[in-house]
Formats: structure tokens, C-alpha cells, sequence
């Protein structure tokens, strides 16, 4: 190979190399309300844009969710946190099936949401947070004619690989909170290898459906 | 209007039957205590059963009427018929906002009806949202709570589905001032609450099946997301967290997390910043925890209101 060659390759891998920090810095620094911004904002042209998406392909919704949505999940803290009180009985083994299968579930409830969508409008609030803080709260309003506006609040930490998303309320209903009590029945009756079961079977039935009509 | 008067007979006639049916099997059910039964649910026997009531008629009934009426029906008609019924709505809602102390919520409310009804057309556009004037949700079992009335046991009624001791009571006060129940022919006040009925049925479909397909048992899950809802409906959307907003803690190395904190990171922090964080992290207890920032997004929120 000449050097001329060598050069272009070098000079190539470099700048991946560069564009590849910038990156991940990028994503370090992006402040949560932002993140929250433009994640939503970047989901919805995409399901606009596709009318697959609209017509009800849901293997493609499931592949936006995942690629886009969920790295900005941490689904440790979130299994952990709707497990409540049990997740210390739990062995690590446990843990990472149960973790598992919580994303699998919240997966197919938010392509089904976005299925939901049709064209209403958001209202991102400014965050209310010192610099310092590490734990935020981010609000967004969707608007609709002829009702209320619904609130959906993230919670979210700060963790060395940027915002996560540790909880979701829409209109004021946890996530983690409603699947609390739930969780807690199937442990105290069937204990935590009964939880994994009860969640792989619960997958293994959505996932079976047909997929779901997109037009609202 | 005529058929629909006769559906809503026959219909009155299946249901006193699937009613009476349903009550005897709850009083059965009722007395079978159930085992780790939730405080707030001493009757969950009876609940679940009107739950399962309800179940079947909306399977039966209430589904494929909204879903028809979803599909026949185009998009711009069916907000117009949502913003009318909104519209008649905020009539009440302004009141009870001012039964709350909130006369600027209640001057909005009725500045909305007052829009809404003239350059709106009778209600069916909502103009008024246009220009800023939101709308509110509130009703008389938001009222009692606000006044200081406690949920009281959680009840699941024929029809109505999720309520509570005080919303029941509120509920009673919401049916009688609604002004289309007091309409005065009784045709045209049939086919309005079928309508209306089939209008917000239709608006649930979407969420109704989310519900299906999040749940494990939806019977719970609608109680826990029922009454995290009118909680938060009390507080007008900020209420303080409670003890179910709790975070459970995970240690680093289970949660597969890079332990965070590189000395590096440490050079741009307020050297007087707690450095305790990392050993609270370590721990793997259960407890109550709210976002630093939640006190003044309430602020904001109350004060953008």
C-alpha cells in the first residue's frame, strides 16, 4: 500500500477516533431537559416520516424504541425501584433476568404509546435545577384540544455515561410505583423466581399478538 | 334518536339483570377475606367482582360501540362532538375550582366556556386553548379531597368503574348538576349521554389497550394508576411525593454500572460538594428519595398556573 494510502487510512481512523470522544462527551454533557427534548422530538419526524410505522409495523416501532429511547433508560434502577422492598432477595443472577424481562415489558407499553401518537403538540418545561444537582426531575406537557393538558415528568440521574431515566409518571401514575404492589403479590406468593416467570410469560403472550392497528 | 332510546332500554334491562346477577355473586366474594389484601381495598372481594362486571360489558358493549363509532365516524367530527361535552364541562369545573380558592382558575374556566360557546360554535372548537386559555380538570371529588377528605376505602361501581368513599359522594354531586342529565326532553338527553359516553370510550381505546398489554393483573394496576391519578388530580398536578415514589438503591457492580466518580471528574466539582454520595450509592436499601430539583418544580408549576 502506498503512503499516500497509509496517510488517508491513519488520517481516517483518527478522526473516528475523535468523532467517536466528541460523541460520547457529547452525550456525557447533553443536560437532561435537552436530552428528554430531543429524543422526543427526534421520535416523532421519525414516526411521522415512516409509514410502516404508521400503519402498524411494530417490530419497526420496537427497533426505534430500542435504538433510540432505551440507552437513555437505566433499567437497573427502574426494575429495582418497582421490585421495591424484595429486590434485595433477589441474587444477582436474578436480578439481571428480572431486569431483562422489566425491559422487554416497558419496551412493548411504550410502542404501544407510540402507536398512540397522533400529531399532539408538546410542551417542554424549562428544568428547575442547580448545576450541582445529580437527581432531576424533567416535565413535558402534551397539548390536546378539548381536554386538560397530560403531564409526563422523567426522573432522572445523572451517571458517568450521561442523563438516565430511572422512573416515568404520565398524568401524575408512576411506572415503577403502579407495577409496585403487583410485583410485591407475585413474591409474596410465588417468590422471586415467580415474578421472572410470571413477567417471561406476560412477554410471551404480547408478543404473540397481532400487531396493533397504528391508525387512531 | 328514537333507536337510541331503545337501545339505552334494552340496555337498562340487561344491566338491572347482569346487575342483580353480579351483586349476589360480590356479596359472596366479598365475604372470602382476601390473603395480603391492600389497606387501602378492604373490599377488594366486592371490587373485583364489579371490576369483572364491568369487564364483560365493556367487552361486550362498551369496546365495540366505541371502536364503531371510532371508525365510522371521521377524525375532525369526533373532536367536535369531545369539545362540545368539554365545553358544558367547564361550566362545573370553573365552579368547583372556585369552591377550592381558585378564583383566577375559575375566571379561566368560564372565560373558556364563554369563548368556546360564541366564536368556538356552540363549544365544538376549542379556540380558547388556542389562545391560552387551558383547560382544567377538576370535579366535586376533587373538591372534598382539596377541603381536607381523605380517599376512604377504595370502591369499583357498575359502569363507573375506579371511585373511592369521597369520590363517590362527589361523583353524586357531579350527576346532578351535569347538565346533560338535567336536560329537559328526555329523547334528546338519551342520545346525548349515550354519546358522550360512546365519545370518551372512544378516546380510552388507545389507553385502555396499553393497560392490557402493561399489566399483570389489570385489576390492580387500574387501582394503584387510579388513585396516583386523583392524587395527583388534588394537588393540580403537583403533588408531593409520597411514600410509593420511593427508589430502590443499586449497588454499582450488580447494576453492571461503571462506579462513577473519576478523580478527574472530581477537579471541576465545589471542593465543598458532599463527597458521601458514592457510599450512599454502595447501600442497597430501600428509600424514600425525590429528584433534588421536585421543590421547585412545584414552584414553577404552581406559579405558571
Amino acid at each position: 500500500m502506498s503512503m499516500a494510502g497509509l496517510k488517508v487510512l491513519a488520517a481516517a481512523a483518527v478522526s473516528a477516533t475523535l468523532l467517536h470522544v466528541e460523541a460520547t462527551r457529547a452525550e456525557e454533557t447533553v443536560a437532561p431537559d435537552l436530552l428528554v427534548k430531543n429524543v422526543t422530538l427526534e421520535v416523532v419526524e421519525i414516526v411521522k416520516a415512516d409509514k410502516d410505522i404508521q400503519a402498524g409495523d411494530r417490530r419497526k416501532v420496537i427497533a426505534l424504541i430500542e435504538t433510540r429511547v432505551l440507552p437513555h433508560f437505566n433499567f437497573s434502577t427502574m426494575t429495582a425501584t418497582a421490585v421495591g422492598a424484595n429486590w434485595g432477595k433477589a441474587t444477582p443472577e436474578q436480578k439481571t433476568r428480572l431486569i431483562e424481562e422489566f425491559r422487554t415489558l416497558v419496551v412493548r407499553t411504550y410502542a404501544s404509546s407510540i402507536a398512540a401518537y397522533k400529531n399532539q403538540k408538546f410542551d417542554f418545561r424549562p428544568l428547575r435545577a442547580r448545576p450541582a444537582d445529580t437527581d432531576v426531575t424533567v416535565q413535558v406537557r402534551v397539548l390536546q384540544s378539548g381536554a386538560a393538558p397530560v403531564k409526563i415528568e422523567y426522573d432522572m440521574e445523572k451517571t458517568a455515561r450521561g442523563w438516565k431515566v430511572w422512573d416515568v409518571r404520565v398524568a401524575d401514575i408512576s411506572l415503577t410505583a403502579t407495577y409496585r404492589t403487583e410485583f410485591a403479590n407475585v413474591v409474596r406468593e410465588s417468590g422471586i423466581e415467580g415474578l421472572i416467570g410470571t413477567l417471561r410469560v406476560k412477554n410471551g403472550a404480547a408478543a404473540d399478538q397481532a400487531p396493533v392497528a397504528g391508525r387512531g | 334518536m328514537n333507536l337510541a332510546a331503545t337501545v339505552a332500554q334494552i340496555r337498562v334491562g340487561v344491566l338491572a339483570r347482569g346487575m342483580l346477577a353480579t351483586l349476589l355473586v360480590a356479596l359472596a366474594a366479598g365475604c372470602a377475606t382476601t390473603n395480603g389484601g391492600d389497606g387501602r381495598d378492604p373490599l377488594e372481594g366486592f371490587n373485583r367482582s364489579m371490576y369483572a362486571f364491568n369487564d364483560a360489558f365493556d367487552e361486550a358493549i362498551g369496546k365495540p360501540v366505541a371502536s364503531a363509532y371510532k371508525t365510522a365516524i371521521p377524525d375532525p367530527i369526533r373532536v367536535w362532538v369531545r369539545n362540545f361535552f368539554a365545553n358544558l364541562g367547564d361550566v362545573f369545573i370553573g365552579a368547583n375550582n372556585l369552591l377550592q380558592g381558585k378564583p383566577a382558575e375559575a375566571v379561566n374556566d368560564w372565560a373558556r366556556f364563554a369563548f368556546n360557546s360564541t366564536f368556538g360554535l356552540l363549544g365544538i372548537n376549542d379556540v380558547a386553548s388556542e389562545i391560552g386559555l387551558e383547560k382544567h380538570n377538576e370535579d366535586f371529588g376533587q373538591t372534598f379531597g382539596r377541603w381536607g377528605a381523605g380517599d376512604g376505602a377504595y370502591l369499583v361501581w357498575p359502569f363507573l368503574g375506579p371511585s373511592t368513599v369521597r369520590d363517590t359522594a362527589g361523583t353524586v354531586f357531579d350527576f346532578y348538576f351535569d347538565p346533560v342529565g338535567r336536560h329537559k326532553p328526555t329523547d334528546p338527553r338519551t342520545f346525548a349521554i349515550v354519546l358522550r359516553a360512546t365519545s370518551q370510550r372512544a378516546d380510552l381505546l388507545d389507553a385502555s389497550r396499553i393497560l392490557e398489554e402493561a399489566a399483570l393483573d389489570r385489576y390492580i394496576f387500574q387501582r394503584d394508576a387510579y388513585l396516583q391519578r386523583r392524587r395527583g388530580l388534588i394537588y393540580d398536578g403537583n403533588p408531593p411525593r409520597d411514600p410509593h415514589s420511593w427508589r430502590t438503591r443499586e449497588e454499582p457492580q450488580a447494576a453492571g454500572e461503571p462506579a462513577p466518580a473519576k478523580v478527574s471528574d472530581r477537579l471541576f466539582e465545589d471542593p465543598a460538594a458532599p463527597v458521601a454520595a458514592p457510599e450512599k450509592r454502595a447501600s442497597n436499601g430501600y428509600e424514600p428519595r425525590e429528584p433534588s430539583n421536585y421543590p421547585a418544580v412545584l414552584a414553577a408549576s404552581s406559579a405558571g398556573h
